[in-house]
């Protein structure tokens, strides 16, 4: 078990003909992931990378039953493609979990695709603005997105967070303590996405797999300090914590979208304060996570 | 992207919310001619700049420093006060708490009627983060420091969140209407008002609307007296209108190069100058750095599959800022190759010269390669296995630390 997505899940590319969408279709089949097809409006009929290529999600899903889809979309059609998808496996299947990667999106747009996606139970978004999803296996495993495949092994830590490079970070310091991960889950840095860290908790929690979770948040909204609130409530599994953005000056954008702190509000104090009240143990330098983790998994009794 | 008061009006009218007749000048003659073809007797002159508290900044002489008046904006009761006034605004600089001690230097005036205001409210449009809608806030406390009212009183902060598949619809406007307290004509009014405002958020891809303060006149219309708009940059390449509403004289010029360059990249007060791909991890660098006791110079996002030029840039700009005293590389390589790094490293400081510490550390993808590349290099970089050791070294290397 992992959470979302499984080590064979069927998944599907958008934008498959489109540069990145073709390079990092190919790693993902280099990792192992079970590319089943690819949409590109106007493209249907062509084979790339050994796989089918569809006009529409509709026709894919229909075509090879898959259980996921990446969308690597240029910006201006993403949030479209993310509502076609969320669509198509309402209708054809009745769930599908979709990943977009694709980084600037319109905040109005991800608007409306969020709250499309939100009426459709079974559907779930991962993103956007983020590296994706990963299932590491005994031997591959499930990569949808942009991260490097290689440096993951399957284990019992879930990972979740904001950023991409530093979730690389969170998953080099549990290789550095022998763990492996079940699940890692890029939520994205934007202002407005769809799954949240709440949802990655939870399942997590209902995941026999996962042991323990690390968390990693940054400066910007309040999503940290509710999933916090939530965790003291609900998890019973331990949650080692890093927030990024100690440093960021008030009302600067740091990169990402999202990551601004406006009003005096979203700063990364407050959210370790938050993670801190709730039990989570936190790192304040995130080359220490390992060790963070390493201690609690001893205080739990798993090591 | 922000945009100027004089600039969101034009917006704001265009879309059919009630503002007051005002005209844009550029200097104490345009001043002038403004107040007489407005006719209104009493006239708001008011400093433009992209930053909050105008009107109870001070205004000072940019080469001498001292001050010139009280205030970026204010209220002239004839011809030879809106001299005065815009006389001593234009080129010189106002310091408001939103601007740091340093100031903005004001080279834009608005001149604008006035009118008799029966009460002052506060309304805003914005994306609510967690409920992932438009939210509309609005209080009776206008002219107020909302973050104030928001902690003070905050009952009589109102607000409504717009699902995006219904609008904003008739019962919301009037609700919150009602929740003012307006009645009769000034409910019409504001009801007409908001849905005007709320299309216009939509269509021009706003970020934030803030009208504070927003006013009921003695004839019970209601009129946006401030203007306060940013826009959403992700939209950008569907608003090819907005480069003309730029004023780059607001923004860091080095910032506006980086952003050119597709790097994202932010000034600070430190002293070591970071490049790091992926923003999560250019902010933990940033952290780290001061936890080991020194002080970060910048914020540098190069990116996911930045090339050998982009970082050059990203080096040039660094090297550029003479407070930087060393300079910490971390790169955890993904779609981003570590040797590609390392080239661009080599071929930015044989070409730019570097007099300062350098700190490397790579991982992830073709970490060896990189690592071979610098060594095999007759530069004098010195490596690190993870964040921490790199900060540590390059805060000793500069002699920093406490």
């Amino acid at each position: 078990m992992a959470i979302w997505i499984e080590e064979d899940a069927k998944v599907l590319v958008q934008g498959i003909t489109g540069k990145q969408g073709m390079f990092h279709a190919g790693k993902m089949v280099e990792y192992g992931t079970n590319l089943v097809g690819g949409v590109t409006p106007g493209k249907g009929g062509q084979e790339v990378l050994g796989v089918p290529v569809f006009n529409s999600m509709i026709e894919a899903i229909k075509q090879t039953d898959a259980d996921a889809t990446v969308i690597y979309v240029p910006p201006p059609f993403a949030g479209e493609a993310i509502i076609e998808a969320a669509n198509a496996f309402e209708t054809v299947k009745g769930s599908g979990v979709i990943v977009c990667i694709t980084e600037g999106i319109p905040t109005l747009d991800m608007v409306n695709a969020a709250a499309y996606v939100a009426n459709r139970e079974n559907v779930r978004l991962i993103g956007p603005n983020c590296p994706g999803i990963i299932t590491p296996g005994e031997t591959g495993g499930s990569k949808l997105g942009i991260m490097p495949g290689h440096i993951h092994a399957k284990g019992r830590i879930g990972i979740v967070s904001k950023s991409g490079t530093l979730t690389y970070e969170a998953v080099a310091q549990t290789m550095s303590i022998n763990e492996g991960q079940s699940t890692c889950i890029g939520i994205g840095g934007d202002p407005v996405n769809g799954t949240g860290f709440i949802e990655c908790l939870s399942a997590f929690e209902a995941d026999p797999q996962t042991e323990a979770i690390v968390m990693i948040g940054e400066i910007g909204g309040n999503a940290e300090q509710e999933a916090a609130a939530w965790a003291k409530e609900n998890c019973t599994k331990p949650i080692v914590g890093f927030v990024a953005g100690a440093t960021a000056p008030p009302g600067k954008r740091m990169g990402h979208a999202g990551a601004i702190i406006s009003g005096g509000k979203g700063t990364a104090e407050e959210k370790f304060e938050a993670f801190e009240a709730a039990g989570i143990a936190c790192a304040r330098d995130p080359s220490e996570l390992g060790q963070v983790l390493l201690a609690s998994l001893k205080e739990a009794g798993l090591r | 992207m922000n945009i100027h008061e004089y600039q969101g009006k034009a917006l704001l009218k265009a879309a059919g919310v009630p503002v007051l007749e005002g005209v844009h000048c550029t200097s104490v003659n345009d001043a002038l001619e403004a107040y007489d073809a407005l006719g209104s007797k009493i006239v708001a002159v008011k400093s433009q700049i992209h930053a909050g508290g105008r009107g109870k900044g001070t205004m000072y002489n940019p080469e001498t420093r001292e001050e010139v008046m009280q205030g970026g904006v204010k209220i002239a009761f004839s011809r030879e006060e809106v001299e005065t006034y815009a006389s001593n605004i234009l080129g010189n600089i106002l310091v408001t708490i939103q601007t740091g001690d340093e100031g903005k230097i004001v080279n834009n005036l608005y001149v604008e009627s006035g009118c008799a205001i029966a009460h002052e409210y506060y309304l805003a449009l914005l994306v609510d983060r967690e409920e992932k809608t438009v939210l509309i806030m609005a209080s009776t406390e206008g002219g107020m420091d909302i973050e104030d009212v928001a902690h003070n009183t905050p009952e009589k902060i109102h607000k409504i969140n717009v699902d995006p598949n219904a609008g904003l619809l008739g019962f919301q406007k009037r609700d919150l209407g009602m929740a003012l307290g307006l009645s009769g004509n000034a409910l019409k009014s504001f009801f007409k008002m908001l849905g005007k405002m709320y299309d216009m958020f939509i269509s021009q891809d706003c970020a934030m609307v803030e009208i504070n303060p927003l006013v009921k006149t003695e004839d019970d219309e209601i009129v946006a007296l401030d203007s306060k708009i940013s826009f959403d940059e992700n939209a950008e390449f569907r608003h090819k209108d907005w480069n003309d509403l730029r004023d780059l004289s607001e923004e860091e010029d080095v910032e506006i190069r980086a952003k050119e360059t597709g790097l994202s990249y932010v000034k600070l007060d430190g002293n070591i100058g970071c490049l790091v791909n992926g923003a999560g991890l250019a902010m933990a660098t940033m952290d780290v750095i001061k936890l080991y006791g020194g002080e970060p110079a910048n914020f540098l996002d190069v990116g996911g599959g930045a090339d050998e030029e982009q970082v050059k840039t990203a080096f040039s700009i660094i090297l550029e800022d003479p407070n930087v005293k060393g300079i910490l590389v971390n790169i955890f390589g993904g779609i981003m190759r570590c040797d590609i790094i390392a080239r661009g490293v080599i071929g930015a400081t044989q070409s730019l010269g570097l007099d300062v510490p350098l700190v490397v550390r790579l991982a992830g993808t073709n970490v060896d390669e990189g690592k071979a590349i610098l060594a095999a290099s007759d530069l004098n970089i010195h490596p690190a296995d993870d964040l921490a050791e790199g900060a540590q070294k390059i805060v000793s290397l500069i002699g920093g630390g406490e």
